[in-house]
């Protein structure tokens, strides 16, 4: 279509699903769709532009360039969320804030992080990893060695296992996306094939877990199934290609595409071809659930089909009736996203949004969602499927399987339960404001 | 062991691999940039225990010789009697509720954990949590008699050694319900 063509074409703003979500197709000329969509209804404001005037930022000569660029200060906010502000002597968790970005790569001074021991200081000329034991020769490899291999990128998220806990509160909490998804980031890996440096070591059949370890304070380590060693398994050493961040594991760090954030271990050091788990102290303990009635599921690993909104969000307040993009992330640790429907009247009605591609398997996709908010109050929720059929429950089937507490959390710090991948429901209000709802 | 199978089986289970056991030749598809190294240079890390009892290390201890390190080296965090809440972070090491009481019930050694190897591992690899791998093996073989004694799952007399401490039943251990096998 010509430029000219789409000027003289009034764009089709077809409702989809109640409460006013506009079908995808809108957004395929973007500009023209949201001023028709502004036209339907007036300016967001209703008043015209102010006359232009030169700003003092144009009429002076700007600062140099630095050799690390760092955000505007007036992107101060942006921040991650941390469990352990004041350098207690215990873990620290810092959560991604999904509400404040966009796009799908999560810079990497953003990425979420655990330690439970602290981050190492590791020197990488002195770093080492060996692999050992069901080999036919034990191999020592170093930063050095790994980079001279054909290095594989992959885009792919990391999702701690404990991500969204708070969501099995029996109330919901009132704090922002990321306080509460914030465990789960994005980002472009560069590294090995594990399976490459296997076979190097020569894996004996009889071997099916590979113990992996970090080289942290507490040798942090967890069992690993070789059968997914060898389906898309990485040792790492970049991050959106730079270094791995401290906080991420500097320098290599196991990556198990899809599998819960705590097996991707960190300053990788060791792995030990096994014919048993270990039953490390981390899977026996933080990262495992337990259903109701007292049973608890066993090597679990893999993160469920999940997606919800970051915009709008709780604390962006809506500036009034009229257009909005309603955005946010979907992810399946068992492939790619195959559709994401969101609803404006709280799961009543459903319309499918527009999916950004290029989607890859185990990585975030952002949809968006063309809605004209009348003013009225409305829920909001998204619901991912992957493309193995795996749909996310809805929040009613969800508490039926796993649970919930029986009193509203205090704190969004806290981990009652592992592996929440059911609905999120933002409600907007007759004044705009956004709140943390269940629907 | 397996280890020294001839080649061969190597061979024919992973394909283009076995180039690189000799080193680079024209037909290798690795790089082949791994160092060869003995498992006897690789003992310093090589701590982790299964729970067959594989890896325990020789030693021994008993409660009230765990109960005397434990005064001196983990109270501070742990508390009296492994009661916890000393330090942020260190959770009782005694007792624990139901896990039917609800799906946030705080998993304990004694409601959850399915093997107690785990116990002497993690204590080995990360305690104390200021000095980690500080502690002798004796040391570890007998904190860990220590607190399965607290929860009273050996006797107050039993000593844990490679041999006995795997043979410790944990009361949780048949209440897990492997949801996905096919992933393993």
């Amino acid at each position: 279509m010509s430029l000219a063509d789409r000027r003289g074409r009034a764009p089709s703003l077809e409702p989809v699903a109640g409460n006013g979500l506009i079908n995808r197709r809108a957004l395929l000329g973007q500009g023209i769709a949201i001023a028709g969509a502004m036209g339907a209804t007036g300016t967001v404001t209703g008043a015209g532009a102010e006359p232009l005037t030169n700003e003092p930022w144009s009429l002076e000569f700007g600062s140099t360039v630095p050799a690390v660029q760092t955000p505007s200060r007036f992107e101060k906010d942006v921040v991650r969320t941390l469990s352990n502000p004041n350098g207690e002597f215990r873990n620290s968790h810092a959560r991604t804030p999904h509400q404040l970005l966009n796009g799908t790569v999560t810079p990497n001074s953003l990425h979420f992080t655990i330690t439970h021991s602290g981050l190492p200081d590791i020197d990488p000329a002195k770093h080492k990893l060996v692999i050992h034991g069901l080999v036919r020769q034990p191999l020592e490899f170093t930063l050095e060695t790994l980079s001279r291999y054909p290095l594989v990128s992959r885009m792919h998220f990391v999702e701690c296992a404990g991500n969204s806990a708070p969501m099995f509160s029996n109330e919901p909490m009132q704090v922002t996306a990321g306080a509460i998804h914030g465990l789960v980031s994005n980002s472009e890996w560069t590294g090995v094939k594990l399976s490459t440096l296997l076979d190097e070591a020569g894996i004996d059949p009889s071997a099916k877990w590979l113990v992996a370890e970090g080289a942290d304070a507490q040798f942090l380590d967890r069992s690993v199934p070789v059968k997914k060693a060898y389906d898309d398994a990485m040792v790492v050493i970049y991050q959106n290609g730079e270094h791995l961040m401290p906080g991420n594991g500097y320098p290599m760090r196991l990556l198990l595409p899809g599998y819960q954030g705590n097996m991707n271990v960190k300053f990788l050091h060791r792995i030990k071809v096994v014919d048993q788990p270990a039953y490390t102290f981390f899977e026996t303990k933080n990262y495992s659930q337990v259903l109701p009635g007292g049973k608890t599921w066993r090597f679990h690993f893999l993160m469920e089909v999940k997606s919800f909104i970051t915009h709008p969000s709780f604390g962006q307040n809506m500036k009034g009736p009229g257009f909005y993009a309603i955005s946010g992330v979907a992810y399946s640790g068992a492939g790619r996203i195959a559709k994401v429907m969101v609803s404006a009247d709280g799961g009543k009605s459903w319309g499918e949004a527009a999916l950004q591609g290029p989607i890859h398997e185990k990585a975030f996709t952002r949809f968006v969602m063309p809605w004209r908010w009348d003013g009225q109050p409305a829920v909001l929720q998204s619901r991912a499927w992957d493309e193995a059929g795996n749909v996310q429950p809805l929040r009613a089937e969800f508490v039926a399987a796993r649970g919930e507490t029986t009193k509203p959390l205090t704190t969004p710090l806290a981990f009652p339960n592992q592996h929440y991948n059911s609905i999120t429901s933002w409600g907007v209000d007759r004044k705009g404001e956004v709140s943390h709802v269940y629907a | 062991m397996s280890m020294r199978k001839p080649l061969i089986t190597f061979a024919l289970a992973f394909g283009f691999c076995s180039a690189a056991a000799f080193g680079q030749s024209p037909g290798s598809q690795t790089p082949g940039l791994g160092r060869p190294i003995s498992e006897a240079d690789i003992r310093a890390w090589d701590i982790a225990v299964l729970p067959d009892g594989t890896n325990l290390p020789p030693g021994s201890g008993t409660p009230a010789e765990g109960a005397a390190i434990y005064k001196e080296k983990c109270i501070a965090c742990h508390a009296e009697g492994g009661k916890g809440g000393g330090a942020p972070g260190a959770g009782p090491l005694v007792g624990g509720e139901p896990l039917t009481n609800g799906i946030d019930t705080a998993k304990t050694i004694a409601n959850y954990y399915a093997y107690s190897t785990t116990v002497f591992d993690y204590i080995r690899r990360a305690m104390p949590y200021p000095a980690p791998r500080s502690l002798s093996d004796h040391e570890v073989y007998a904190l860990t008699a220590y607190i399965l004694a607290l929860n009273k799952l050996i006797g107050e007399n039993d000593t844990m050694d490679a041999k006995t401490l795997p043979r410790v039943k944990m009361p949780n251990r048949d209440n897990f319900i492997m949801p996905y096998p096919d992933r393993i």
